[in-house]
């Protein structure tokens, strides 16, 4: 039988692939925000996973509501890369210093 | 090993190498497509956790629209795959240190020392007849009720966010300015050219000429 700290350590695994990924990539924001879908990923893997081990189904409804939020949230993040790539050509993440932070 | 363990790292070990190949590939194209395995192969490793709803609504919305989503804006922008390589290099031992010790205090944290088969027992079986969708719904309609109309709002200002946000007005295309063709002078538009009415013009040495009169 599987237990519950193997689907634990594969969602940590994933999340640290994603952390991995968004301090590696410094020249493309579409690779960042496909590594914030996968920490998502793995946060919900935990969700799910801690909901069918207690017996407790608010933890799948939960995993909707973070499904929901994760779709707006990519939808208005890839509309406002595509603004800035038509202000600036470019979307690496370099050269985004518009702000002068 | 059972039948469902080998599952399970089946669908683990696809989920964990094609995650890799997101962080690692230097093509958008390419990491958004290993995203969607990753994706599938997590919704496998929800199917072995019960939440057959929620795997298929991975499967649905996150591959089927966020991630099509993903692929057209990649493929909409130029995007340079040769220069994506910079900094890679310089920022992969801190990226891996960093990756490796999350990994490592997260797997101390919920070992199987802690959440083990011993100290946190796999569920019994359903009983027959048990429906997770209809169980879901239960709650999601009597006590979660208001937390699902919020989202639906949140949906709703999200599609307005974004048409509002990569909305412009056509500059390529060709349309009707009324105030300017109000506007006109008739100067604007008649040149008067003053020419020799004696002087042959051959029609065929200037085939260029035929539309616009300047």
């Amino acid at each position: 039988m599987i237990s519950l700290s193997d689907f634990l350590i594969v969602a940590a695994i994933l999340f640290g692939i994603g952390i991995a990924g968004i301090i590696i990539n410094r020249k493309n924001i579409i690779v960042l925000l496909m590594s914030i879908e996968l920490m998502l990923l793995a946060v919900n893997t935990n969700f799910i996973a801690f909901s069918y081990f207690l017996g407790n189904n608010v933890g799948q409804l939960f995993v909707f509501f973070i499904l929901t939020v994760a779709a707006a949230e990519a939808a208005i993040g890839l509309a406002i890369m595509m603004v800035l790539f038509r202000k600036s050509g470019t979307i690496e993440v370099n050269k985004l210093d518009l702000l002068k932070g | 090993m059972t039948i469902l363990q080998m599952i399970f790292y089946l669908f683990s070990a696809v989920a964990i190498a094609s995650a890799l190949f997101v962080v690692a590939s230097n093509n958008p194209v390419r990491g958004a497509l290993s995203l969607v395995l990753t994706f599938f192969a997590m919704a496998g490793v929800w199917l072995l956790l019960h939440a057959e709803f929620l795997a298929l609504i991975l499967v649905l919305v996150y591959v089927g629209a966020v991630m099509t989503l993903f692929l057209f804006v990649v493929m909409m922008l130029r995007v340079n795959v040769l220069s994506a390589r910079e900094g890679f290099v310089r920022y992969l031992p801190f990226a891996v240190l960093l990756a490796l010790i999350i990994i490592g205090l997260t797997i101390i944290a919920v070992g199987p020392k802690q959440f083990g088969l011993t100290s946190m027992p796999a569920p019994a079986a359903e009983v027959a007849g048990y429906n997770n969708l209809a169980d879901l719904g239960m709650v999601l309609y009597t006590q979660y009720a208001y937390p699902f109309e919020i989202s639906a709002v949140l949906l709703l200002t999200a599609i307005v966010a974004a048409i509002s946000l990569t909305h412009r007005l056509p500059t390529r295309r060709k349309n009707q300015i009324v105030s300017k063709q109000i506007a006109v002078k008739r100067a604007d538009r008649v040149k008067l050219i003053a020419m020799p009415s004696v002087k042959k013009i051959n029609l065929s040495d200037k085939p260029s000429e035929a539309g616009e009169p300047s």
